[in-house]
Order: structure tokens, then sequence, then C-alpha cells
């Protein structure tokens, strides 16, 4: 079988691209598009411990079920948002929704 | 299960390419029956020159559509525009491997096959909206932003019909349920569950009358506009094939697919013969539906989802529920969600009516004194 | 190399090479569609951990509906008539701090002894999960349920606009 050593440096790899994403970035929807990276190789570390190490009492793919609901409906939110913050000030690049800089 | 090979996975290669093989024969077939069917319909013949009784009308406009020129837009976004034809047509023979047609006659029988269906299915929304951003027409944007958001509206009371089904049911896998519904099939006992996944289930096919994203006369064709040849077939193939999978699925869920009425064990040819039977009638169905009924306006089909399906939906799943936990005897079932039907019949009546969607009587009614 | 490690290289190889795209693609769509590829790639990461019911998820909830949701907002956004490059000024500091946390991490994760048996992957099934969903974390389901909720409402109210709009 897979030796868990494959997943974990997997859901790495993943989330440090999430990150890079995340801090270079500039347009809003693709900032959300990295952090759906991010939160997708935490639930796969989550899901491999669980299955791997704790089979008895599966938490691990509980708390997975959970992020993924979260997740959605946190995307739904955050679109909503991006959407309003455009049609009040036309922009789409979070490096100019500065108003509340001092 | 018998293997078709000794090795798990050339079983499955070989069952996977007899599915692959099979189905566009079929729907070269099925674009036959289908003009032919809206033909007599429509008080004409259909098509009756190619071949005896135009049967090889399918087979002509296939080698039509392969020599046709590929059109592509000079602007269009290219992996886009064509790479949104594969998004379509793939979860189309995905889903297809988790449809049980017999009890022999099958790709894989999954433990969860009918959760898995429904969510391969939701994949091909995507290749719709790819294809109306990238054709760079603003009628395949509209078009295809229409179909979005139609596509994923429907989905909610068709998952949650079929849910209300399993809850009965008590298992996933499609083999189970159907092989649970030896006496009475489930329609029995789920007929809002059953009128909701009908509907819903012509929504998801975007044909008549919820075929306002891909109409000709109200966006030019929607996403589907700016493809030719052989990319535009495949669109027409993967609603084909989509109109089987759920009329399957339809028959498998509430007509108790192979089973009934002749139990369980009967011979294959005679579960080859009802499965058959069943799926034909909801495809006659649905084809009767095209020609039949006035297509709906976008704000009346995004009311008709949210406003109606989908809280019978839940009422639907409520009901089973109740029985569920307090172990009513199944007679209940019947009354309180035949009840729900007809109510949700009546409002959908009502609400019709009170637009002007219904067409007008010839005014035989109003003589005999009966007010429609 | 058995056929399950053979097949999780190919497929970590591709939700790897999907995440590249979400990151680097110079077209807004193409990162959404990366995006996609990235996340069913995911779901057959799942599939090889033996919970079949947590990858159908996945499809449903990211592939039938988060994917929708982000092209729809680029098209409303008109990310067509975008200008300029995509990434801001800190590109190489981004770089370098996700190259520092990746090192520490895959150091981390294949140095530790983790306890249990890590070569065998134990099947959940969905029986095991849906009870222990309303037994043991009904809580939390129910929770769940009302951030759905929440979110929806919000959701509507923040993207409907004002009134007379």
């Amino acid at each position: 079988m897979i030796p868990i050593d494959n997943f974990l440096v997997l859901s790495a790899i993943l989330f440090s691209l999430g990150m890079y994403g995340v801090l270079a970035r500039r347009n809003a929807v693709l900032i959300l598009m990295s952090v759906e990276l991010m939160l997708q190789a935490v639930v796969i570390n989550f899901v491999a411990f669980a299955v791997y190490l704790d089979p008895e009492t599966f938490t691990g793919i509980i708390f997975g079920i959970f992020v993924i609901v979260i997740a959605a409906a946190e995307v739904g939110l955050a679109l909503a948002i991006i959407l309003r913050l455009f049609r009040n000030r036309q922009i789409s690049n979070v490096d100019e929704a500065d108003l509340l800089k001092w | 299960m018998f293997l078709l090979a000794d090795n798990v996975w050339l079983d499955a290669l070989l069952r996977m390419t007899i599915v692959a093989v099979l189905v566009p024969v079929g729907v070269i077939l099925l674009t036959w029956v289908e003009r032919k069917v809206i033909g007599r319909l429509q008080q004409r013949l259909g098509p009756m020159h190619v071949g005896p009784f135009g049967l090889l009308q399918g087979i002509a406009d296939t080698i039509k559509l392969m020599t046709k020129e590929d059109v592509r837009p000079d602007s269009a976004d290219r992996p886009t525009f064509e790479l949104a034809v594969f998004v379509i047509v793939v979860p189309v023979f995905m889903a297809a491997v988790a449809i049980p047609f017999t009890a022999d006659i099958f790709v894989r029988n999954m433990a969860l096959g009918l959760f898995y269906f429904l969510a391969v299915s939701s994949l091909g929304i995507v290749g719709f909206v790819m294809a109306g951003w990238g054709s760079d027409n603003k009628y395949a944007l509209l078009g295809g932003v229409r179909a979005g958001a139609q596509l994923i509206s429907y989905e909610i009371p068709l998952i949650l019909s079929a849910v209300a089904v399993a809850m009965l049911g008590q298992s996933l896998s499609l083999y189970t349920l159907v092989e649970l519904q030896d006496n009475t099939p489930f329609i029995a006992y789920q007929p809002l569950a059953f009128v909701i996944f009908i509907i819903a289930g012509l929504a998801e096919l975007y044909r008549q009358p919820f075929d306002i994203p891909v109409a000709e006369s109200e966006v030019v064709g929607g996403p589907t506009v700016e493809y030719s040849g052989i990319r535009w077939s495949m669109f027409q193939m993967a609603e084909f094939v989509s109109l089987v999978l759920i009329s399957a699925l339809a028959s498998l869920l509430f007509l108790g697919g192979w089973v009934w009425p002749f139990g369980a064990d009967n011979a294959t040819w005679l579960q080859v013969v009802l499965m058959v039977v069943k799926t034909s009638a909801f495809i006659l169905f649905f084809m009767w539906m095209r020609v039949s009924v006035p297509r709906l306006r976008i704000d009346q089909l995004m009311a008709l989802c949210w406003q109606i399906l989908l809280p019978f939906a839940f009422l639907q799943i409520i009901i089973n529920g109740l029985v569920l936990v307090y172990d009513w005897p199944s007679w209940t079932l019947t009354i309180l969600s035949g009840a729900a039907a007809i109510a949700m019949g009546a409002i959908i009546y009502r609400v019709a009516r009170r637009s002007g969607v219904l067409y007008q009587t010839s005014g035989a009614a109003e003589q005999v004194g009966l007010v429609l | 190399m058995t056929y399950e490690e053979a097949l999780f290289y190919v497929i970590a190889a591709i939700t790897v090479a999907g995440a590249l795209g979400v990151v680097t693609a110079r077209n807004v769509i193409h990162s959404a569609l990366f995006l996609i590829l990235a996340l069913l790639g995911v779901a057959a990461v799942y599939v090889l951990l033996a919970s079949e019911f947590l990858a159908i998820v996945q499809v449903l909830v990211y592939g039938g509906a988060v994917t929708i949701l982000i092209l729809f907002a680029m098209m409303l956004t008109r990310v067509r008539d975008i200008e300029g490059p995509l990434d801001g000024p800190q590109r190489p500091f981004a770089a370098l701090a996700a190259t520092v946390f990746l090192g520490t991490t895959v150091l981390a994760v294949t140095q530790t002894e983790w306890r249990g048996e890590t070569d065998e992957a134990t099947v959940v099934t969905i029986e095991q999960i849906g009870e222990a969903l309303f037994s043991t974390w009904a809580m939390p389901f129910e929770i769940a349920s009302l951030l759905l909720m929440v979110a929806l409402i919000g959701a509507i109210v923040l993207a409907r606009g004002e009134e007379g709009e």
C-alpha cells in the first residue's frame, strides 16, 4: 500500500503553492482560489491521518466533511463581498481597496 | 457478477469499452426515434427518404457532421473553447458507469452508485459555462450563464428527491434499491418524489419546457452557437445520453427496474425487456413533453425551482423521516406523499393560470359549465 | 512499485500541475480551469485514501458548485478587460516564503515516527460515518447547517443590491 508520507508531502506541496498564490496574486478572486487550495491540502492531511493512524474514531474524516462544508459557505460569501466591492468601486485588485488605510 | 476477463482492471476496461461503443450507436438510433416521434405528434411524417422509413437518417446526419469544416471564431479563447466539449461529454460517460441495466449487465456495482451518478453529472455544467464564455459571443455568454444557473438550480430538487428514495431504501446502491422493490415499486410510496424527479430531470436535460438556454428563437442556440461539425454533434450526443441515463435512473428508482412486477429471480431476457420497456416509456414521455408544453421564461423557470419544487422536496424528506422514525406503516407514506403531490400540482396550476401560461380552450368546456 | 503507488504518483502529478496552473496562469479563466483540475485531482486522492464518500462529496460540492460560483464571479467582475500583470510586487518574497515553508514541512513530516500503522489504509464505511455524524458529532453538524443558512442569507443580501436597483 501507499505509505502515509506520500500523502503528507503532497499536502505540503499544495499548501505551499496555495500560500504562494495568496501572497503573490492581486486579483481578489485569484486569492480566493489559492485559499481553496490551502484548504484542500489541509483536508488531505486530516483524512490521511484519520485513515492511517486512527481508524476507530475517524475524527479526521468528519473534520474533513466539516471543512468542505465551511469552505463552500466561505467561498459563496466571499464572492458576494467581491461582487459588492466591484459594483461600488469598480475595482478587483485588493491593492486598490485601501479606504481604511491611514 | 461474472468477470469478462481474469484481471479486475482488464474486466473494467472491457466493460467500459463496450459502453463507449454501444452508446454512440444508440444515440444515432435515438435521433431517428426522436424525429419520427416528434413528427407523428405534430401530424407529419418525419424523415422518410433516407433508407426504409428514414432509418438511415441518423447515419447520414453523422456523416454530414463529421465532414463539416471545423469553424472557430478568431477571438475565441482557444483552450476554453475546445475543452468545453470534453468537459460536457466525459462526465456523461462517467455517470453511465454507475447504472446497472439488469442484475448481470452493468459496468460496476458501486455501494455509493446513486450518489456517484448525481455528483458526476453535475460536472458537466462547467462545460456549458466554458462554452458560453469561450465563444466570445454575447448570445453565447447569455445562454451559457443561463444554462449554468438553470442546471445548478434544478440539481437540488433532483438530488433531494433521489435522497428521499435512498432514505426509504436505506441504501445508496442502485442495485439494492432495485432489489427492494420486489412487491411494490417506490412510485407507490413516493409519488411526490417521482413528480419532482421527473420535472427536475427534464430541466437537467434542458429540454422543453426548460430549454431557454439553448433555444434557437431565444438566444440563437445559446452556448453551442459557435460550434460546428463534430463538436456540435458532441453536444447533441451528451444530451441524448443524459436522456437515456435519466430515464434509466427514473425507471430504476421509481418503477422497480428489472425486478417489478415479476420478482427478482427471473430470466435475463425478461429483465432486459422490462428495463427497455420502462426506460423507453420515460424517453417517449420526455419527447412528448418536448412538443406539447410551451417554453418557460427564465424567471418562471427559476421561480418554479426555488419556490415550488425545493420546498416540496424538503417536505418529502420530512415525511420520509417521520414515517421512518416513528415506524408508521407504509400506507401512511403513500397518503402523505400523494396529498403533497396533489397540493403541489394545484399550486403549479394556480400559478400558471394567474400568469396566463395556459392555452385558451376551444370554448367547449365553458359551454358544459366547467370552469377551467 | 505497486499499482497503487504508481497511480498515486500520476494523480499527485496532475494535482500539483493544476495547483501550479492556478498560481501562475496569465489568464484568470485559465486559473479557474486549473483549479477545477486540482480539485478533481484531490478527489482522486481521497479515493486512494479509501474514503470514497468524501471523494464524491468533494466532486459534488467543489466540482459542481464552487467552480461555477467562481466562474460566474469572474464573469460578473469583467476580468476579461483587466490589463497588466496579475501578480503583485511581492512575488519573490512570496516564492521565498513558500519554499521555506515547503522545506520545513517536508522535513518535519518525513523525519517523524508516526504512532500506529503507517502502511495500511483502513476503509471507513458510509454507515460508520453516518452514525458518527449523527451521534457523536451531532452538535457540530447542526451548527454547520446553521452556518450554511447564515452564509446563504448573507450572500443573497450582499449580492442583491439596494432597493430600487
